[in-house]
């Protein structure tokens, strides 16, 4: 069946700006840049998270120490796919320990994709604290996860995807809401 | 590409697509051995048991430490202490295995053909870890894997396979492997070790050592066992040494980089001198260490296997 797109919700600039907003945020947050880090959920938390990366180093002249995380091994769904799927690279080329980790993905849907990820840092180390921002959180939460900083909160029914393309993976910049007909 | 198979038999009836998946997937599990927690949660819940009807100390730690690494329950079960002493035939042993819950069985057996035999009758994965002279195939995933790592690409090397051809699993699996992967592979030995039906596999075969090592790239040299001197096969393990052995003298007519493999366990000073050995082209501790990457690799695919991209 072929998903049908009902409406964009964000596009380039929209996208643009709340990656300036959560930056800012972060910074805030945390009282600077001072010992934080960030860590991009393959796959399309990783260009989120070099954007950000990017505005803090502008407004701060620092470079946060940028990870990549692949949560495959560490999903809780494993058992109940007929396939596993393919695994990919963590690169997490720092220690996590006593850092202020922000782990970054493009949706924000069950929390399960979060848990494992929370579960994958912890086998890397002892963070200080770990904090969560989002492109757009969906809702549906089947866990007690929150992001602490959320590019739009966008409200679905189950029915619906949330489709997030970037121009370094797709080519283009926007955020749809795709259905399948009934 | 997608991982379909419930067993690995042999290298043989795997396709490039399914090597390279496999080679792949190896990749992000060599980088969990290095971590300060060595273990993630994936193969929770599953259990594999290892039944050596051979002895083994490599091949059976690396399965045991590549289950525990996933988070899989391990046992060992070797010939001397199970009811086969009893007379109780393989397949009723292994049954009884399989019926206690093992998801996956890992054989290594002196009969070609007998983890085939079983894979064929039980509900379980059955993994070869080596069957007669007929495959072993995770050593030879994990000989490419490591020629993968030290030379990039395996396409248009040049192998050189030393040794005892004719009774090795180990060489046949590296052939059907790297032949698969487009190397251009030699073998070479005593004419009594070397069945000239092996060109049939797409391999040149050589008497003389020095032939096949003429600009190689890589050198993966065989153990020489020595009942097959017992059994007349050749006459002494100095002449061995001297005429087939890897040396120091010998090495020099391979590339300048060229890799030099054993898949242990070695016997110093008979195919391959320790200088070589311990030398610096020398990569033997390093094949030790991605053999539990690939049979975490192999474990995780055998178990699920294949391409599910992530939707929110």
């Amino acid at each position: 069946m072929e998903l049908v797109e009902k409406a964009q919700i964000m596009d380039e600039d929209d996208i643009r700006r709340v990656i300036t907003r959560i930056a800012h945020e972060i910074i805030e947050k945390n009282g600077g840049a001072e010992n934080l880090a960030l860590v991009g959920i393959r796959r399309r938390g990783v260009p989120l998270a070099e954007r950000i990366s990017e505005k803090i180093f502008k407004m701060e002249g620092i470079r946060l120490p940028l990870g990549i995380l692949d949560i495959t091994l560490y999903r809780d769904d494993l058992t109940t796919l007929s396939h596993h799927p393919v695994v990919h690279k963590t690169e997490v080329l720092f220690s996590v320990t006593g850092k202020k980790l922000v782990l970054v993905d493009d949706v924000l849907f069950t929390g399960r994709t979060v848990r494992a990820a929370m579960d994958a840092i912890m086998d890397l180390g002892r963070p200080a604290a770990v904090q969560l921002a989002v492109l757009v959180d969906r809702g549906h939460r089947e866990l007690p996860i929150r992001a602490d900083y959320v590019g739009k909160n966008v409200p679905t029914s189950r029915r619906e995807i949330i489709t997030v393309q970037l121009q370094e993976e797709d080519g283009i910049d926007r955020v749809t809401i795709r259905e399948f007909p009934s | 590409m997608a991982w379909e198979r419930k067993d690995l038999l042999g290298l043989e009836e795997l396709s490039r697509e399914e090597i390279e998946l496999v080679l792949e997937t190896a990749v992000p599990m060599k980088d969990i051995m290095q971590r300060e927690i060595k273990k993630v949660p994936t193969l929770r819940g599953k259990t594999v048991v290892n039944f050596f009807f051979e002895p083994s100390t490599r091949t059976r730690t690396s399965f045991e430490l590549a289950g525990k690494f996933m988070g899989a329950d391990t046992s060992n079960i070797s010939v001397s202490t199970s009811s086969v002493k009893k007379g109780e035939s393989l397949l009723d042993t292994i049954r009884t295995v399989e019926v206690m819950g093992a998801d996956v069985i890992v054989i290594r057996h002196g009969a070609s053909g007998a983890p085939r035999f079983l894979a064929e009758r039980l509900q379980a994965s059955v993994i070869n870890a080596g069957d007669g002279h007929h495959e072993h195939p995770t050593q030879g995933l994990l000989d490419l894997f490591t020629i993968k790592q030290k030379k990039g690409e395996v396409r248009g090397l040049k192998v050189a396979i030393l040794g005892d051809i004719k009774h090795s699993r180990v060489a046949r699996s590296n052939i059907w492997a790297l032949t698969k992967m487009g190397a251009e592979v030699r073998v070479a030995g005593p004419p009594t070790l070397l069945p000239p039906e092996i060109e049939k596999m797409g391999v040149k075969a050589y008497y003389r050592v020095e032939e096949a090592l003429e600009g190689a790239d890589v050198i993966n040299v065989l153990r020489i066992q020595r009942e097959r001197q017992r059994q007349g096969m050749f006459s002494s393990v100095r002449e061995y040494a001297r005429f087939y052995g890897l040396d120091k003298k010998r090495l020099q007519l391979a590339a300048p980089d060229a890799l030099v493999m054993h898949p242990g366990p070695m016997n110093r000073g008979v195919e391959i001198t320790s200088e070589i050995a311990d030398g610096l082209q020398s990569s033997i501790n390093e094949q030790v260490t991605n053999g539990v990457a690939v049979r975490m690799a192999v474990l995780y695919l055998i178990l699920g296997g294949g391409s599910h991209e992530l939707a929110n």
